[in-house]
């Protein structure tokens, strides 16, 4: 045994070696002596049981990136939650007097926070102002704190209802053309080469232009066309999870459709479409403001990170921090997900690392 | 493909309609005058009777006439605006590619150094800041602020700069994380192994073996790159006011252009549809184990 060992670590095509080392059929048999192991353990499972999940949860964890984003994306959207109560005004709530006020934070005046406006006037002496405006506020004097987090909480509805709608047109879809196959899918699989083929941003504002700008006719415009990249996803795990073994027992034993789709193709198609869904929610995110950038977006007071952005861009020149803040928030939001998107996707199936 | 233009126009075509509002929407228009109008442009006509007429036009490459610019054709205004549009779409295309592979082949062979993870943060930074804010950034900063360029408007070469940077960031994330993970794959190919075994320079290894290979996969990313662009030149090319065709697009939106929407929405599906028949015709050539007469496609 041990000689086989030190055979194979050095270069077997050595001479030396060669000429050392008896060859291999002259190993006498007595060199062998069987590892003294009890059969009956030898089947025995010595670790603990760990699950597919279990297992990517264990990958995620060690991903920093995905973790910090995950604690990133918990903060922010608990701020939407809270922060639109946490200032005492609303979101729509006007006060003339209380106009275009630099952000100022008690505190944090070495951060620039400290309401002095670009002439270097601070605003809030000036204006005997004695509250305190976090974010600052807009043209008409609403709380930019609270405009913030209302709208980031819009946009994250807006995403999240994208997402989910998203999701169940795709499973469907993806799933019956998978499942039936054959001229069904061939199809179905037309109507969707055909969708590929449009570019979906200009189907998103015709329709927006149809259905007249607002939360419901944002989320229906980018479904239109977003459930196709889902469709797929899953189309192309149910024909690959269609054609195992498991499936064919299953089906022998009489399972019927619905219970071989439900029971046993979706829940092992779970991973990517997760990781489909986690990519749908940015872009869906950054449509959203996008839309409201080129002015079809929501309609004030109502406000969402795209109409504070292009609020902001139009006052930039002169009051910065309107643009600044909803743009960080943005930023980070998609920066977040992104990550965690991929960390997730690595996670849950470590060939596809990218 | 024709098949394709043809679901998109008559889609096209019936979503305007269902439009709300009127091309002539001015209120000095009296009702006689309106129907006037009307009739000019053959909107009296039942919808199935426009329909066809549009199609048969359409079929000879006539987009049908403006409902703003009175007497100019909607094949005119789109040649009109097509210069600027082309001109900083194609330059971020070639800039945001060329620094994307710099950048992406740099970290692949300085793989895991800190060179590498800033190249990644980069990456990643350029792929989820919306090219908007971006873009914005750029002009309060390098047009305002600063004052090193023109911040707006269109009157020289000097002025295609920042939409051209703003454009570029997210091609040149996208092609820079592609790029790496495609050479970090070939890499460890055995062949490459071989090569280098046999004794070649790393730089040959580097550029005959390596880039070569893992520059095919790319060319994929060639479409959604274009139409990525094409979405940017609608924000871009308003916020740094570029007489393109994505300023002309948001401009007709709102004053109910139908023609000229739907001119614009052509030409964008048949852009998008030519890239993609493009990009399988160079992965072809580019990759002989891919057939593309007969036989199935790989992906």
């Amino acid at each position: 045994m041990n000689m086989e060992l030190e055979r194979s670590k050095t270069n077997p095509s050595l001479p030396i070696a060669n000429q050392t080392l008896p060859p291999l059929d002259e190993i006498p048999a007595d060199w062998f002596v069987p590892e003294p192991v009890d059969p009956r353990l030898q089947e025995q499972i010595s670790g603990p049981m760990t699950s597919v999940w279990k297992d990517a949860m264990q990958r995620l964890v060690k991903n920093r990136g995905a973790v910090v984003s995950l604690f990133m994306i918990l903060l922010i959207v608990f701020l939407a939650l809270v922060g639109p109560y946490m200032s005492g005004r609303t979101y729509d709530e006007q006060n003339l007097l209380h106009s275009n006020l630099p952000p100022k934070i008690p505190g944090l005046e070495w951060l620039g926070f400290n309401g002095v406006d670009v002439n270097g006037v601070d605003q809030y002496e000036k204006r005997g102002i004695t509250e305190n405006f976090w974010f600052g506020t807009d043209e008409f004097g609403r709380d930019l704190w609270t405009r913030v987090w209302k709208g980031t909480q819009i946009s994250l509805l807006i995403a999240l209802l994208a997402a989910l709608l998203d999701l169940l047109i795709g499973v469907a879809y993806g799933g019956i053309s998978a499942f039936y196959g054959g001229k069904v899918d061939d199809f179905m699989q037309r109507i969707i080469e055909v969708l590929m083929g449009i570019p979906n941003l200009v189907v998103i504002i015709l329709f927006i232009l149809i259905l007249e700008p607002g939360i419901s006719s944002i989320v229906m415009a980018m479904i239109v066309t977003g459930w196709v990249n889902m469709a797929r996803v899953v189309r192309g795990q149910i024909f690959q999870i269609k054609a195992q073994e498991f499936v064919l027992a299953s089906k022998a034993l009489g399972a019927s459709n619905f219970r071989l789709i439900v029971r046993h193709l979706l829940p092992n198609a779970v991973g990517p479409i997760l990781v489909t869904m986690m990519f749908t929610i940015p872009s869906a995110i950054f449509f959203e403001a996008f839309l409201s950038f080129i002015g079809l977006g929501l309609q004030p007071p109502l406000a969402s990170l795209g109409t504070l952005i292009q609020d902001g861009y139009v006052g930039m020149r002169f009051f910065a921090y309107k643009l600044v803040f909803p743009g960080i928030v943005i930023s980070i939001l998609m920066i977040c997900f992104n990550l965690l998107a991929d960390g997730l996707r690595d996670a849950l199936d470590p060939r596809m690392k990218k | 493909m024709l098949v394709t233009l043809w679901v998109i126009a008559t889609a096209t075509f019936f979503l305007m309609k269902m439009l709300p509002g009127t091309p002539f929407n001015n209120e000095r228009l009296s009702d006689q005058q309106l129907a006037v109008m009307n009739e000019k442009y053959g909107l009296d006509k039942p919808v199935a009777i426009q329909y066809l007429r549009y199609m048969a036009n359409l079929a000879q490459g006539d987009l049908g006439e403006s409902y703003k610019y009175v007497g100019r054709s909607v094949t005119e205004v789109i040649g009109e605006r097509i210069g600027p549009s082309a001109l900083i779409g194609f330059q971020a295309l070639v800039l945001g590619t060329l620094i994307g592979l710099v950048l992406g082949v740099v970290s692949a062979l300085k793989h895991n150094s800190l060179l590498d993870y800033t190249a990644v943060t980069l990456a990643v930074l350029g792929m989820s800041v919306p090219s908007f804010v971006f873009a914005a950034l750029l002009q309060y900063y390098v047009g305002l602020k600063w004052g090193l360029l023109p911040p707006a408007l269109w009157k020289g070469y000097e002025y295609t700069i920042l939409p051209t940077l703003a454009l570029s960031v997210t091609v040149i994330a996208t092609v820079a994380r592609f790029i790496r993970t495609e050479m970090l794959d070939v890499i460890n190919q055995d062949y490459v192994l071989t090569a280098s075994a046999k004794g070649l320079s790393r730089s040959k290894v580097i550029i005959r073996h390596v880039l070569r290979n893992a520059l095919i996969p790319v060319v994929t990313m060639l479409g959604p790159l274009a139409v990525n662009i094409m979405t940017g030149t609608l924000v871009i090319e308003k916020i740094f006011s570029v007489p393109g065709l994505g300023e002309q697009f948001s401009l007709s939106v709102l004053v109910n252009d139908y023609s000229v929407i739907m001119g614009i929405t052509l030409f964008y599906s048949c852009l998008f549809i030519f890239m993609v028949f493009l990009v399988d015709l160079l992965y072809g050539l580019l990759d002989p184990r891919i057939n593309l007469r007969g036989g199935k496609q790989k992906g």
